[in-house]
């Protein structure tokens, strides 16, 4: 069966879909609400069948008949592998190394893909106070790696994050193996506009790949740093016919997250 | 043992005082709202509230003046963004309120530390991060076998510690399934323990399957039977979690009038859950539907 381009899409239609692609069948993957939560899934409704989602809540090999509104919605026990407590799922999974694909994203992410969902603004008098870390700090550190899903604005992308809850390629001054982090870090940061990825040397985001359509401008116009573009630069498959239908009519029919 | 029944007025009465440290845990599942109601009803005040997720059953406590500090790892409303009324105490500052701040592995290895009668608890965390920068309860400790750094967090004891379960025997034997959670540890972690239960069982409904047993009766003070209790959070097997109220909150709690609008209504506007509920009756649309597992063979 050939492959039919979609017609249409949305931003947040593809990054999901580019997300989607990141997961080799069989993939351990903490999963997070929205986005990547749709990723999970139509990776798992196309071609990773066997993707073993794990939620921090404690759901092992969740498969949800709805979308979940929370990530510990009752939807991700029932028919799951294995229910985990709180301090198994930190311990044995995440700090154990067995989680091999990680998702995040936040307020605010900087050049070193350190991500900020702490505060906007000093600590003490918070312009903006945001929900704190949960386990993301967790994900940062251990996941083998992680996919940062984010759309492309000014504010969300400053060269330096107000307060860094999870850490990047390189943090306070140090890079992750001289702290002696496990994971890999964020490998791929996925917006609506391009993908980057870390330079194997110093760490900065660089653009990989650009989407159909955007240019280097406005992706800069969207970033609070200098920009390094990668040579050659990569280019993106657009989402297909399937994984467009699957997503507005089987997995999001409600458009909760595909906005 | 003995009966420990009692109604849930009688358990906060008895069992919480002022100034406690109180944990009513629950990670987005079995989350005891009626507790936290009946502890605002009772006007109890100088509470240290501890908690993985404050949730809405924080943001309620918090607004109603119960509390004189926050402990917890991610203070938003799941699944809708934030908790207004947190936010504003520390956005606003209107009065004085304390904040401790971890992650979710920092919480869970305060109560493990707690459970284990440890003084703390090491992970291999919080390197690179922000965080131990604003706690200065977060340090450092050596190994003392392999010379690595790690970081470790003090246990924590709370005074008092709230357990919702889906059914309990009169003594306490809690069973819980779904989501666990942090509460064994938080729990074990405490001095003393009320279990709120959404069935009574007989001693034999325990016994018939304890592998599902999630908190003996020997660490328990009180036994409530409150169904519905953990509205609008859920409880498997009995009710779904109430989405559209969390949804709701939203707007509820973005002004100090429309959430002492809410509290009037829904907590002092009555006098206990059975109450709560027959005011609501539309709720009833979330009893869960039959998932039944088989049982397993305990014999030898």
């Amino acid at each position: 069966m050939a492959i039919e381009p979609s017609a249409d899409y949305t931003p947040s239609e593809l990054m999901t879909v580019q997300a989607a692609r990141e997961l080799p069948d069989g993939a351990v993957v903490f999963v997070g609400i929205g986005l990547p939560n749709l990723a999970c899934n139509l990776a798992r409704a196309t071609h990773a069948p066997n993707l073993c989602m794990i939620y921090e809540s404690g759901a092992v090999g969740a498969i949800p008949d709805r979308v979940p509104p929370s990530i510990g919605d009752p939807s991700l026990v029932t028919g799951s592998l294995m229910v985990a407590s709180m301090s198994e799922i930190f311990q044995f999974f995440l700090q154990n190394g067995k989680i091999e694909v990680g998702f995040l994203g936040g307020a605010q992410i900087d050049k070193y893909g350190n991500l900020n969902t702490t505060v906007v603004g000093s600590y003490d008098a918070p312009k903006v106070r945001l929900p704190g870390s949960g386990g993301a700090c967790e994900i940062a550190i251990f996941a083998q790696r992680t996919l940062v899903v984010m759309k492309l604005n000014k504010r969300a992308f400053p060269e330096k994050v107000d307060f860094i809850t999870s850490p990047g390629m390189r943090s306070l001054g140090k890079s992750r193996s001289e702290w002696g982090m496990p994971g890999g870090g964020p490998v791929k940061v996925i917006t609506d506009k391009c993908i980057m990825e870390p330079n194997p040397t110093t760490g900065e985001l660089e653009v990989s790949a650009l989407y159909p359509g955007a240019t280097i401008e406005n992706v800069q116009e969207n970033v609070g740093w200098k920009l390094s573009v990668r040579s050659p630069l990569g280019t993106v498959e657009p989402p297909n016919a399937t994984e467009v239908k699957l997503l507005r009519e089987v997995l999001d029919p409600d458009r909760l997250h595909i906005k | 043992m003995k009966n420990k029944v009692v109604n849930m007025s009688e358990a906060v009465a008895s069992l919480v005082q002022n100034g406690d440290t109180l944990v009513i845990e629950g990670f987005t599942h079995l989350i005891c709202f009626a507790a936290a109601h009946e502890i605002i009803r009772q006007g109890k005040k100088d509470l240290t509230l501890a908690r993985l997720t404050p949730d809405l059953i924080y943001d309620q406590m918090l607004a109603a003046g119960t509390a004189k500090k926050l402990i917890f790892s991610w203070a938003g409303n799941p699944g809708v963004g934030s908790l207004h009324a947190f936010r504003r105490l520390v956005e606003c500052k209107p009065r004085k309120i304390e904040i401790e701040e971890y992650s979710h592995f920092g919480m869970v290895a305060r109560f493990s530390a707690g459970a284990a009668n440890l003084p703390f608890w090491p992970l291999r965390n919080y390197m690179g991060t922000d965080i131990p920068g604003h706690n200065p309860l977060i340090k450092t400790v050596t190994c003392p076998f392999t010379g690595e750094t790690l970081a470790a967090v003090p246990g924590l004891r709370p005074d008092i510690t709230v357990v919702h379960a889906q059914r309990a025997d009169r003594f306490g034997n809690a069973q819980v399934w779904g989501l666990l959670g942090v509460q064994k540890e938080a729990a074990f972690a405490s001095k003393r323990v009320i279990v709120v239960a959404e069935e009574l069982v007989d001693e034999s409904v325990i016994r018939n399957d304890p592998n599902r047993t999630l908190i003996p009766g020997s660490i328990v003070s009180a036994v409530v039977i409150e169904p519905w209790g953990a509205h609008p959070s859920y409880a498997q097997g009995y009710y779904d979690r109430d989405n559209d109220f969390y949804v709701k909150w939203d707007q509820v709690a973005r002004t100090e009038e429309s959430l002492k609008e809410y509290l009037d209504r829904y907590v002092f506007g009555v006098k206990n859950r059975h109450e709560y509920m027959q005011i609501q009756p539309e709720l009833l649309r979330l009893k869960a539907k039959a998932q039944i597992s088989e049982g397993v063979n305990y014999g030898y």
